[in-house]
């Protein structure tokens, strides 16, 4: 092993050179996008959040690799639209008539007392449909978000760099996430087969017909997934004993439920007192979970095979989300009045000048983070 | 290196043995070849040596095997990773990753070894099995034979002492299966390692064994010896195997080389003599499918261009030709599935894609790459009943057809519970069912053993006869000898080639089949012929 150590620093740490294709870190790519979804939860600004889905959906057309998984940009989009669609709907159909501005009028329907008296229809006025379109709008933000960071980093590298321990985890995770495809090419391959015994009826009896041999072939399919996996060596562990575990657990499960108390009193109490134990309380939850992480990841005997680093450009790229989630959150404390649109009056929203430079940096990754590898199709 | 002693193999305990008694020892550096049957633990005897059998599958193992020294009593398949790399029947279901790159390195990671010696076996395996152009593609794009090239070399950097393959060129053209084969041949013979590998295509691959494996099937014992003397009497035997025995050569010729060296003989009994060439029923005055300067996009790819195609009556057309040459394409466009861009589409006078019900059933059936895609019921019984219902014909048409094709299947069976043949047979039976007069079948002899196959070849024939036209889309070049009286080569979605079986698979050496290529340049292509002819020229002496 001895002739090898000079290159273990060279294959650690490779060098990186100005416009040569490679894998930013997928963390660096994920946090951007966490950022950008906290910005998003953070306003109703209407302008602002389509802001945020055209900064997304411009950082992954021009970051996006040329890879399958690559493709699910698109149908977070659709989501999006759905998701705001679902909500004005059911603002529509179900919504209290307060405000004054009536825009649509529809016949009534107040369900009977042991209903709890539930108002179906009737006159819908513009000043709560416009709250329903910004709500739907922020959520749909944060959906997009999210979807482009699995657009722009595969899963697959997201797995190299979660920590050791909680491995096993993140691979149900991708096998899962490789898996969803594969099931949508089972369906469209069986139904265009069920032609072939003269069948055209769709819907539910359809469905029960396609389900048969898809559900068989991807049981088949796992089945030679978890034995190729055992056949290759997964789940070698360096032999721990049961205490051991038991400690790395109790820790982890402590961190996490100290995190959660902690984040509940931070957004959940308006008083300042609270906040500062919050603060506290996350803290030592985010210790406890790291060092339990870091003490399981010790145990394990997997090597990583070119991991990923963080070169100049996924620092930048982190930092600009993180810019962009402290630009939104301060020019909500700064100017509520322009991050929250008021819908009661209706007025044409207004642009905080803070959050417009937070989206402008957030569409900065879009240019100076080098381009993906291409693969030849 | 490899030990198996008095080992018996069961699934449920109270069920009967897979493998009885198995003796075996297999030394290092040695290429073992595993035949045997549909159904005759061929697979079972490969999982159990690295102790997926029965770590993972359950099951009662009796005696013990070893690897390398150790016991898979006491050493899990994960254990035994780091000597024994196992590939897959399927390599696109074990792959886990999703780059070839990080494929190669993934059995590494989960031995521990260091970054530095991962990064410099993944380039000398990259380099050692062509896939340096490769490396950073996803593995779903891969082409059969590249797929199969990577699922070696995944297991091949963690440098195991034996390799063991499960049909690993069964669905792959002649062409990509050389690929892989070359490949294992330069491993065996550059690396001194060991490999066990299983294949029913054995006109491929056995010229490469050291050894041979028979096995007999449940409670039989198996024979293991050099290949000349296990092929001098296996049940299971390539063609020219075949064609040593009916022209009675010693030793038994198990390469086209062996043969051709003692065809001198044959050959000049054959002078003179024709092959027989199966009657073909009057074609009628129309075409049963004609198919029209054909064009087919899938998305932006041009998957068939240019496309003229006509089936008579009587006709067995085999359609042959690279995985993604638009062989299955061609098919769906036959039942109407794919919409043209350009051209048009007829069967029995009507264009397929605006039917359905008996109305298509009568006209054209296909029976597809996943047989099993066909089938839905839980119940063979009730799948025959499903059949009926949907091509309009008497209750029982279906089962009494099944009962012609596979007599051993049974009406309470779960189509699952077939064995690959079986299921093939079954969805023909319902294709079969409406009487449709074109019968598609898209690559049936994927992981048929011999038997079965010319089982197949023989309903093929008959339902020729009766007057069906049939297009099939195969690999296998000796089921297209067999049956097929025109060939159809596709490439890159164009016909290259067409027509009569005789001249275009004689005209390639990758298409040939074995018997033209010992006995070329006369045109034989089957042992049925050669046999036929010396029998006429017995009766005539």
């Amino acid at each position: 092993m001895t002739t090898i150590t000079g290159q273990v620093s060279a294959t650690d740490r490779p060098r990186t050179y100005p416009g040569e294709a490679r894998w930013l870190h997928p963390m660096a790519w994920w946090s951007w996008a966490i950022a950008l979804a906290i910005a998003a939860s953070v306003t109703t600004n209407p302008l602002l959040l389509i802001g945020i889905v055209v900064v997304a959906a411009l950082v992954v057309d021009r970051r996006k690799p040329q890879a399958p998984w690559a493709r699910s940009f698109a149908f977070f989009l659709r989501i999006a639209v759905l998701i705001v669609i679902i909500r004005v709907l059911a603002q529509i159909l179900f919504g209290a008539p307060t405000g004054t501005l009536a825009v649509l009028s529809m016949p009534a329907l107040t369900l009977p007392d042991w209903f709890a008296g539930v108002r179906l229809g009737g006159t819908v006025m513009l000043e709560p449909l416009l709250q329903s379109v910004y709500d739907g709008l922020r959520l749909a933000a944060i959906i997009v978000a999210i979807g482009a960071a699995g657009s722009l980093a595969s899963p697959a590298r997201v797995l190299k760099s979660v920590p050791a321990a909680v491995y096993e985890v993140g691979v149900s995770v991708v096998v899962a996430s490789t898996f969803l495809p594969q099931l949508v090419a089972d369906v469209s391959r069986v139904r265009a087969n069920r032609r072939l015994r003269g069948r055209r009826e769709k819907g539910v009896r359809a469905l029960a017909g396609t389900m048969m041999p898809v559900l068989h072939s991807a049981m088949d399919r796992s089945i030679t997934l978890a034995a190729a996996m055992d056949s290759r060596g997964y789940g070698r562990t360096a032999d721990r004993s049961t205490g051991d575990r038991l400690r790395t657990g109790v820790a982890l499960l402590a961190g996490i439920v100290a995190i959660v108390v902690g984040v509940f009193f931070l957004l959940g109490t308006a008083s300042r007192d609270w906040e500062n134990w919050g603060l506290a309380i996350v803290a030592l939850g985010v210790i406890s979970a790291a060092a339990s992480l870091a003490f399981a990841g010790r145990r394990s005997t997997r090597t990583r095979y070119r991991p990923n680093n963080w070169h100049r450009a996924d620092l930048w790229t982190l930092g600009c989300g993180a810019f962009t989630a402290i630009a939104f959150s301060a020019a909500a404390r700064l100017d509520p009045v322009g991050m929250a649109t008021s819908t009661q009056p209706p007025v044409w929203p207004s642009l905080p000048v803070l959050a417009v430079v937070g989206l402008v940096v957030a569409a900065l990754p879009a240019y100076f983070t080098p381009v993906p590898p291409k693969d030849e199709r | 290196m490899i030990e198996f002693d008095d080992v018996s193999i069961r699934y449920e305990p109270e069920a009967d043995d897979i493998l009885t008694g198995v003796d075996l020892t297999i030394a290092e550096g040695e290429f073992v070849l595993v035949v045997g049957g549909t159904g005759s633990g061929k697979s079972t005897l490969l999982s159990s040596i690295n102790g997926l059998v029965p770590h993972f599958t359950g099951g009662v193992l009796r005696g013990d095997v070893r690897v390398d020294g150790r016991s898979t009593r006491d050493h899990r398949p994960r254990d035994l990773a780091d000597i024994v790399g196992v590939v897959p029947q399927d390599p696109l279901a074990s792959f886990v990753t999703d780059t070839v790159e990080e494929e190669l390195a993934y059995t590494m990671e989960c031995l521990g070894l260091a970054p530095a010696v991962m990064r410099r076996r993944v380039e000398e395996t990259l380099d050692l099995l062509g896939l340096e152009e490769l490396r950073n593609r996803p593995l779903r794009t891969l082409s059969g034979g590249q797929r199969q090239r990577a699922a070696i070399g995944a297991v091949l950097t963690a440098h195991p002492r034996i390799l063991v393959l499960d049909e690993p060129t069964s669905a792959l053209d002649p062409g990509a299966a050389e690929e892989v084969l070359a490949a294992l041949h330069r491993l065996v013979h550059d690396l001194g390692i060991t490999v066990v590998m299983a294949e029913h295509r054995l006109e491929r691959v056995v010229q490469y064994a050291d050894r041979v494996i028979e096995l007999g099937g449940p409670g039989q014992a198996l024979a293991i010896g050099e290949p000349t003397a296990i092929m001098a009497t296996a049940h299971i035997a390539p063609p020219v195997v075949h064609l040593g025995r009916v022209a009675g050569w010693h030793p038994t010729p198990i390469t086209i080389r062996d043969a051709r060296r003692q065809a001198d003989t044959l050959r000049t009994l054959l002078t003179g003599q024709v092959p027989t060439i199966r009657a073909v029923p009057d074609a009628g005055s129309s075409p049963v499918a004609s198919i029209d300067d054909l064009q087919i996009h899938h998305g932006p790819v041009l998957a068939l261009r240019d496309v003229d195609l006509h089936v008579d009556r009587g006709d067995i057309v085999a359609l042959m030709g690279r995985n993604g040459a638009g062989k299955s394409t061609l098919l769906h466009t036959l039942v109407g599935g794919l919409a043209p861009s350009r051209g048009s589409v007829n069967v029995d006078g009507m264009d397929p894609s605006g039917l359905a019900g008996p109305e298509l059933l009568t006209r054209v059936g296909l029976v597809p790459q996943e047989p099993a895609d066909l089938l839905e019921a839980a119940t063979v019984a009730a799948e025959c009943a499903a059949s009926d219902r949907d091509a309009g014909c008497e209750p029982g048409t279906t089962r009494a057809i099944v009962a012609l094709l596979a007599p051993e299947v049974t009406d309470p069976t779960h189509p699952r519970d077939l064995s690959e043949g079986q299921r093939l047979l079954l969805a023909l039976a319902i294709i079969l069912a409406a009487r449709p007069r074109l019968i598609c079948l898209d690559e049936p002899t994927r992981g048929l053993d011999y038997p079965t196959k010319a089982r197949l070849a023989t309903i093929l024939t008959d339902l020729a006869e009766a007057g069906h036209a049939i297009v099939l889309a195969t690999h296998d070049v000796e089921l297209a000898a067999e049956v097929a009286g025109r060939v159809v080569i596709l490439a890159d979605g164009e016909v290259v080639a067409d027509g009569p079986t005789s001249q275009v698979v004689t005209s390639s050496p990758m298409f040939a089949p074995q018997v033209s290529k010992v006995l070329s340049p006369q045109p034989w292509l089957t042992v049925g012929q050669v046999q036929r002819a010396l029998d006429n020229l017995e009766g005539t002496a």
